[in-house]
Order: C-alpha cells, then sequence, then structure tokens
C-alpha cells in the first residue's frame, strides 16, 4: 500500500474568488482514516485555512456530508483506503450554495424542515394522564425514518432539488411520514396541507437516489410515494365529497 | 449584518449523464413515450380490424415495414425497462400487509359530516412483505393477465 494518497479539495473564498478553484494536497494513507481524518491533517498541518463541517465523526451529528468523487457522503464514514489509489475528489455537497470551501449554505433546509411539523401535535393529552404508550410493532412502524440525522446527502443527491430549489425534499417528507405513522400523533392533516402543494410530494419523480444515498436506510423516496398515495386519496375525497371542507 | 456572498452551484443540462442511477432514471421516465406509441398501435389495429379485412390487411403490410418494425423493437425494449423497473420499484412504494399484521389504534383525525375530528382509529401494524413476495406477485399478476388475453385472441 502507498504510504500517501492525494486529495482534490474544492476551495472557495467568497472575498476573493468568483468561483470555487481545485487545490491537491498529500495526505498519509492510512488505513484507519476517514476522509474526514485527511482533511484534518490538512488543516492541521498543510493549511488552517481550510474550512469545512464536522463534530462527532461517527455518523451521528450530519455535519461532515460532501461530495466524494461526486458522491454524497459523510467524510467521517468514507475511509481513504476505499478510493485508493486516489486522487480523491472532495468538493461541497452539491445543490447548496457555497459559503466557503467545503462549507455549504443549509438555510434553505432549516427553513423547510419545520414547515412538515416534525413533532408530536396533540393536544387532548396532559402531562398528568401520564406517557403516551406505545407497543414495539406500533414503534417498528416509523423507526426506520426516525433515524434521519438531518445530514443533507439526500438534498444533495436528489437532481430535482437541484433543478427546483423550492421542492421542499427528501428528508423533511421523511420525517413528516415519521409522525404521520406515530399512533400517538394527530398532526396527519396539517402535514398534508403543506405536502399536497405542487413543492411537497408532487415535485417528487422517484429517482430514488436519496435513498441510495441515506447513510442512515431511512428510505426516503419510499416515504414519498406513500405520501403520494395519502395526497392523492385526499385530492379525490375532495373531489367527491367538495362540501367536506379541508 | 448582510449575508454572506455564497457560490451557488450550477446544475449541468446533460445532469442525467453523470451517474447510472441518474441515466436509468431518465430512461423509464421516457419508456412512458414507447408505452403510449404501443397504446396507439394497438388502437390503430383495432379500428383496421373494425373496418373490414382489406383494411386490416394493409395495417399489416404498413406494421411490416422496416421503420414500423425498428419503432417496435425499440418500443418493446422500453417497455421491458418501464415493467421491470416499475415493478421493482413498487415495494418501496406500497406496504403490502400479510397475515402476520396486527390491529393497532392511533389517535387521528377523521372526516365526520364535513368537519375533521380526532377520534380513536384502527389502524394496522407490522407483517409487511418482504419485497421479493410482493414484486413475484406483480409477475404471477403479468402472467395471469396476459395468458387470459392470449386465450381470448388465440382461441
Amino acid at each position: 500500500m502507498a504510504d500517501s494518497i492525494q486529495m482534490h479539495v474544492t476551495r472557495y473564498d467568497p472575498d476573493q474568488d468568483s468561483a470555487p478553484t481545485v487545490t491537491t494536497y498529500e495526505v498519509p494513507l492510512r488505513k484507519d482514516w476517514a476522509i474526514l481524518d485527511g482533511l484534518n491533517y490538512i488543516k492541521d498541518h498543510v493549511d488552517g485555512s481550510l474550512s469545512y463541517r464536522w463534530s462527532c465523526r461517527m455518523g451521528i451529528c450530519g455535519s461532515c456530508g460532501m461530495n466524494v468523487d461526486g458522491e454524497p457522503q459523510l467524510t467521517c464514514a468514507a475511509f481513504l483506503t476505499d478510493y485508493a489509489p486516489g486522487p480523491i475528489r472532495v468538493e461541497p455537497l452539491s445543490n447548496f450554495p457555497v459559503v466557503r470551501d467545503l462549507v455549504v449554505d443549509i438555510e434553505d433546509f432549516m427553513e423547510k424542515l419545520p414547515r412538515v411539523k416534525p413533532w408530536i401535535i396533540r393536544d387532548d393529552v396532559t402531562v398528568i394522564d401520564g406517557e403516551y404508550l406505545q407497543t414495539p410493532a406500533e414503534l417498528e412502524e416509523y423507526k426506520q425514518f426516525s433515524n434521519c440525522i438531518n445530514c443533507m446527502l439526500c438534498y444533495a443527491a436528489c437532481p430535482i432539488y437541484g433543478l427546483e430549489p423550492d421542492f421542499i425534499g427528501p428528508a423533511a417528507i421523511a420525517l413528516a411520514e415519521r409522525y404521520d405513522l406515530d399512533t400517538r400523533d394527530r398532526g396527519q392533516r396539517e402535514r398534508l396541507d403543506v405536502l399536497i402543494e405542487k413543492e411537497g410530494v408532487w415535485g417528487c419523480t422517484f429517482v430514488g437516489e436519496c435513498t441510495r444515498v441515506c447513510p442512515k436506510h431511512v428510505d426516503p423516496a419510499g416515504a414519498i410515494q406513500r405520501y403520494k398515495l395519502k395526497a392523492a386519496t385526499e385530492n379525490l375525497r375532495a373531489f367527491l365529497l367538495p362540501r367536506a371542507a379541508r | 449584518m448582510s449575508a454572506p456572498a455564497t457560490y451557488r452551484q450550477p446544475v449541468s443540462r446533460l445532469w442525467w449523464l453523470k451517474k447510472r442511477t441518474y441515466f436509468l432514471f431518465v430512461m423509464r421516465e421516457l419508456s412512458s413515450v414507447f408505452v403510449a406509441w404501443f397504446a396507439v398501435f394497438l388502437m390503430l389495429m383495432v379500428f383496421a380490424i373494425g373496418r373490414g379485412e382489406e383494411s386490416y390487411q394493409r395495417f399489416l403490410d404498413w406494421a411490416a415495414s422496416p421503420v414500423i418494425v425498428v419503432i417496435n423493437v425499440v418500443a418493446l425494449a422500453f417497455s421491458l425497462l418501464h415493467t421491470v423497473t416499475w415493478f421493482v420499484l413498487t415495494p418501496q412504494a406500497m406496504v403490502v400487509r400479510g397475515p402476520g399484521s396486527q390491529q393497532a389504534r392511533a389517535m387521528k383525525e377523521v372526516p365526520v359530516a364535513g368537519k375533521w375530528v380526532p377520534a380513536a382509529t384502527a389502524v394496522r401494524v407490522g407483517g409487511r412483505l418482504p419485497a421479493g413476495a410482493v414484486i413475484a406477485s406483480q409477475y404471477v399478476g403479468l402472467i395471469v393477465v396476459s395468458a387470459f388475453i392470449a386465450w381470448l385472441v388465440l382461441r
């Protein structure tokens, strides 16, 4: 095994550059090093000005998502040796505006996520009434969708989001489905009001790439198609029973 | 404080050539055109039969011309792609529950006399059939329907 590997890293300084450039760095190729360790090596030993987001190093926080060789990845979970002999292309997540180097502006996602009200909506039970009980089978119904860590790899992989930035996006819909499937929740209709719109589920054309890149196996594409059935049923109901107010 | 200048990454017009999965998706979307063509072809055939033997023979001659044969071969390939890809995707989009499912109660809103009211609703949980079973049942369905049509036409 070679003892070093080249990394082609995207650099962008909004004060000086009109467009991103690529800088090549040589980093030690170690078996236990992830792409993120390579970036940390560059920052600590070569160029301290390199900017990127990271935190937990263990696939939980969802901050270190970047495009590695064109594929959205958590850089803490993608290993240097898997890309040997290199070079490895490290770019900011696609479909997001770049703030600096590998840091993208996530404001759009942060604004969209609360629109689907990803929390349990229930106003008829007080704390005094005790816990909301749930059986293991009921938990299993939504558990997969609750594994989302908001890493936004699905947004970077979704060509629809790239072409139609108004599309509410895979993770937001998967989280809406997570709460809809929760037997304790009563917010189904409130979420449907948001997702039944064109920018909601109907933006999706089932490319399926969101599910393929998801590091937590959430399957947003599946959630969106299931939601489409709900939206279509509601549209049909509104058509057949126009007087039943939504 | 003004918002920092950001660089908006352009989406290439040829984005669908960048990944095999994107390409396959675009081909799947395109396949609907060929499925529509088969529907038109079939209708033309039915009309031709309706107008009598001579008209049907003219249709057959037209259908045997090299251009139409090439179009139909391409359309067949796309129809197969259409069928196979959508069958594979079905279990992802659809939850089919088997005998292992249980009844559960969920607090949902249901329409009652034109108003949405909260109500404890019965829902099914668990017992989801494996993807392979859903896909296989679709092929069985396709074979049964095809056999019935073949019997109807050829008997």
